[in-house]
């Protein structure tokens, strides 16, 4: 059974169609949610071409992402970064079988809906690309494709899920290689959700009314994941995974699964590697199948990582309202 | 037999909402079992029923190898073990497996269950879609089908019962030990298909 917290019935994006003499339903929230829910204790891949679509999908990545360029090459280059081209989209389409997902710049509907019209699986609205909207992400229900989102804390993944994303990741910091910002936005979640958890438990329902001004987000949604005791929908981590490690390390946290930027193609071990956070990701509670992960790549090949002090972009601060 | 002691497969995918759903369907029923997570060859050995679950069968698959559960999964099932699988898991079970976009893929699967599928049949994502079934359990019954780049069952071998069509996809199957269907049970409240393989399971046990 599929948590439905936060669903909007009558959304622009759910479709029917009669086939024959069966009515059919599309773009419902337990599709959109339901799609996530298949990638659970899978890696998805940053890829820029087909051949990286290939290693990523030999190494047993459950979804691939296409980018333009990887977040590290992104904060390099500087500029805009948007979405990738179409043409690259499709060749991945037709080359690999597992999904394909895309990102879209924050707030940028047309991108999205042109992702839509590609046909990607899932479109991630994402703080690597340079935001089109400051003021306003996305209304993701009047989509039929579900959308991932990025989060730093329990209200802004719940604001984005009002919004209708169908699945969350942590923001961290893409691009460094370095996972400190990941892990505090995997914790923040965590402890918002055991305090919410407690003020449910206290029994004192003007609490969580106000917690909800706060957060920004309904009343009915924020006391729906109170009883649940966790999000509505699957929680991936993502932002600096370099290293099988890494990989273990955020699944122990609590985290669903693993977005991979450009950890794996921005070292020289690129296949190795995607293969070992593979094995790190799934048997994360099995420390000799990490072990045996963390022993097929050397250190020396991983991708040179960034400390968060010496950072002139912070690209977690876009969208966060 | 008395306490049945039913696996999932545990290595990527809907694993937690087959747990949730064995679990109500025990209690429903009434049976005294437990349900388990798997992903330890060691942990097939007592095992009375198993669950592959929806996610990514190149992934299954491939992660199944390294932990040595492909050969012992097969052996297992070869030797009349129940076994459930679900979208991703029917992939695994089956004995042709093409894509419906690329076609001829090096997937690996069990060769067990005797029909030729189609990956990805009803298209991406976005088509991705909910519909009424109807599906011969003890008796023609209707459930929710939810389908999630589904694949399709195109033939069936003649040991093959066919439980569900919807139009000219075959969408569930039963071949003696085998139950498969092509959609996720476990994404709504209804758990028919689970009370189903439970009494499946209970009858291959007891003899």
């Amino acid at each position: 059974m599929i948590s439905l917290s936060g669903d909007i019935e009558n959304a622009k994006g759910i479709c029917q169609k009669k086939i024959n003499s069966n009515d059919v339903t599309y773009g419902t929230s337990t599709l959109k949610r339901g799609f996530a829910h298949m990638l659970k204790n899978g890696v998805v891949m940053d890829v820029t071409s087909v051949e990286q679509a290939h290693i990523a999908e030999d190494a047993g990545a459950v979804a691939v992402m296409v980018l333009d360029k990887l977040p590290s090459d992104v904060r390099k280059i500087g500029g805009v970064a948007r979405t990738a081209s179409i043409k690259i989209i499709n060749e991945i389409m037709d080359t690999v079988t597992i999904p394909v997902m895309a990102k879209c710049r924050i707030g940028h509907v047309y991108e999205a809906r042109v992702l839509e019209k590609a046909n990607v699986d899932m479109v991630d609205e994402s703080e690597v690309l340079t935001p089109a909207n400051e003021n306003h992400h996305i209304w993701k229900w009047d989509f039929t494709t579900p959308f991932v989102n990025g989060c730093r804390s329990l209200s802004e993944a719940l604001r984005r899920i009002e919004e209708g994303s169908s699945m969350i990741r942590t923001k961290g910091e893409p691009g460094t290689g370095n996972i400190v910002e990941a892990v505090r936005h995997i914790n923040k979640v965590n402890y918002d959700l055991s305090m919410l958890k407690s003020i449910k438990n206290y029994g004192d329902e003007s609490i969580l009314i106000k917690l909800a001004r706060d957060f920004q987000i309904s009343y009915d949604i924020l006391k729906k994941t109170a009883q649940l005791g966790r999000l509505p929908v699957v929680n991936f981590a993502a932002g600096g995974i370099s290293t099988p490690a890494d990989a273990g390390y955020l699944m122990s946290l609590g985290c669903d699964g693993i977005f991979v930027g450009s950890g794996i193609f921005k070292s020289s071990d690129a296949k190795e590697r995607a293969n070992a956070i593979v094995l790190a990701a799934t048997f994360w509670d099995d420390i000799n199948k990490v072990y045996e992960a963390q022993n097929l790549v050397d250190e020396k090949e991983s991708m040179l990582g960034i400390d968060i002090q010496e950072l002139e972009l912070k690209m977690q601060d876009r969208g966060k309202n | 037999m008395s306490n049945l002691n039913i696996g999932v497969l545990s290595i990527q995918g809907d694993v937690h909402e087959n747990i949730l759903a064995v679990k109500k369907s025990l209690q429903k029923l009434g049976y005294s079992g437990t349900v388990c997570s798997i992903n330890h060859e060691y942990q097939l050995s007592n095992l009375d029923g198993l669950i592959i679950p929806g996610g990514e069968s190149t992934t299954i698959a491939k992660l199944s190898m390294k932990r040595y559960l492909f050969k012992t999964l097969y052996d297992k099932i070869n030797n009349g073990m129940p076994v459930f699988g679900i979208c991703a898991g029917l992939i695994l079970l089956s004995k042709h497996v093409n894509d419906k976009n690329i076609g001829k893929t090096n997937q690996i699967h069990m060769d067990l269950l005797d029909v030729e599928v189609e990956r990805n049949y009803f298209g991406r994502q976005q088509y991705s879609f909910e519909s009424d079934v109807e599906i011969i359990l003890h008796n023609p019954t209707k459930i929710k089908g939810i389908f999630i780049r589904a694949p399709s069952i195109k033939k069936a071998g003649k040991n093959v019962q066919i439980l569900s069509k919807l139009n000219d996809s075959i969408i569930a199957v039963r071949q003696n030990n085998i139950l498969a269907t092509s959609f996720h049970p476990e994404l709504t409240h209804d758990i028919k298909l689970y009370e189903y393989f439970l009494s499946m399971l209970k009858k291959i046990n007891s003899k």
